[in-house]
């Protein structure tokens, strides 16, 4: 059981086309909120990515980075979200192509 | 190795899902389901702890977080029933430069070999124990010793976000109780006050 039943090249493909949805998601959509999730998407590939590393050299400083990123994310979360809530008092819209305020 | 496919299979369709579905909701439960299926991943790579809180953080904190700011943005608002979707106006060039970033990773994975060095840690013996890989134990132990510095300054990431959350979004008027208000509450005092007295 010490080697890797699954290769790591098979994780990393699999890392890597959630994280190019996620990207294309920011990229397509323009609902603040479906941003933000396809945001936690790319967060969720690199921690997939970190846990499959952490796995294939038996060394748990990866859990410990997952770990950081998972808090990290929620304090991002609930900003982004928060702006989002502040935006649509102020704007009345979740478009965000409409909220061009500071594009000069 | 068949779970791995199982796993992958739903973790894409969901992802998919995600990005593609037209109402926010949900956009929330397929990340939902993402969510359920990465924690069975963590579970198959020996990562109990991160499968843990990868529900009780992801699924439990943040995906809440997501449907409280639906249902508070949507109640009574026409425009957020449908969302603005402008998919077809960038989606091929978005595909496009998906499909080239995705190509050009595959060709960088197919080029290099990822090393693998042997090291003592066994994941053999029950779970959890200290010294298995991936136990609570050792990720505690790590976590409050090697990784202290880093673990202290999540707390001042997570006071600066909540700081930050209650400056953007909450209630920016002073609480100041008007005359009449305070007259009601001191005149249900006196009243129930007298009440008592009668007794």
């Amino acid at each position: 059981m010490n080697a890797m039943t699954v290769p790591l090249a098979n994780y990393i493909a699999l890392s890597a086309v959630i994280f190019f949805i996620g990207v294309a998601g920011v990229i397509v959509r323009r609902n603040p909120l479906i941003m933000l999730m396809s945001i936690e998407l790319m967060f969720n590939a690199a921690n997939l990515l970190f846990a499959a590393f952490a796995r294939a050299w038996l060394h748990n400083a990866g859990h410990i980075f997952v770990f950081l990123v998972i808090t990290v994310a929620a304090a991002e979360a609930a900003i982004g979200l928060a702006i989002v809530v502040t935006v649509f008092r102020s704007a009345k819209t979740v478009d965000v192509d409409d909220v061009a305020l500071m594009k000069g | 190795m068949v779970a791995f496919w199982v796993l992958a299979v739903v973790l894409l369709a969901s992802a998919i899902w995600c990005v593609t579905a037209k109402r926010p909701v949900y956009s929330v439960v397929a990340l939902l389901l993402h969510f359920a299926a990465l924690a069975a991943t963590y579970l198959t790579l020996n990562a109990e702890f991160l499968a843990v809180i990868q529900i009780i953080v992801y699924s439990g904190a943040i995906l809440i977080l997501f449907l409280f700011v639906i249902a508070l943005l949507s109640s009574g608002v026409a425009p957020f029933a449908t969302g603005p979707d402008r998919l077809p106006r960038i989606a091929i060039p978005a595909v496009a430069l998906v499909v080239i970033a995705l190509g050009f990773l595959t060709w960088a994975l197919a080029r290099t070999t990822v090393a693998t060095p042997a090291t003592s840690i066994s994941t053999l013996g029950p779970a959890g124990t200290a010294g298995v890989f991936g136990s609570v134990a050792d990720f505690g132990t790590a976590l409050f010793t090697t990784y202290l510095l880093p673990f202290e300054v999540t707390a001042l990431i997570l006071m600066v976000a909540v700081i930050g959350v209650v400056l953007l979004a909450g209630d920016q008027t002073p609480y100041v109780p008007s005359k009449k208000h305070a007259d009601d509450v001191r005149r249900e005092m006196r009243e129930a006050i007298v009440r008592g007295g009668d007794q």
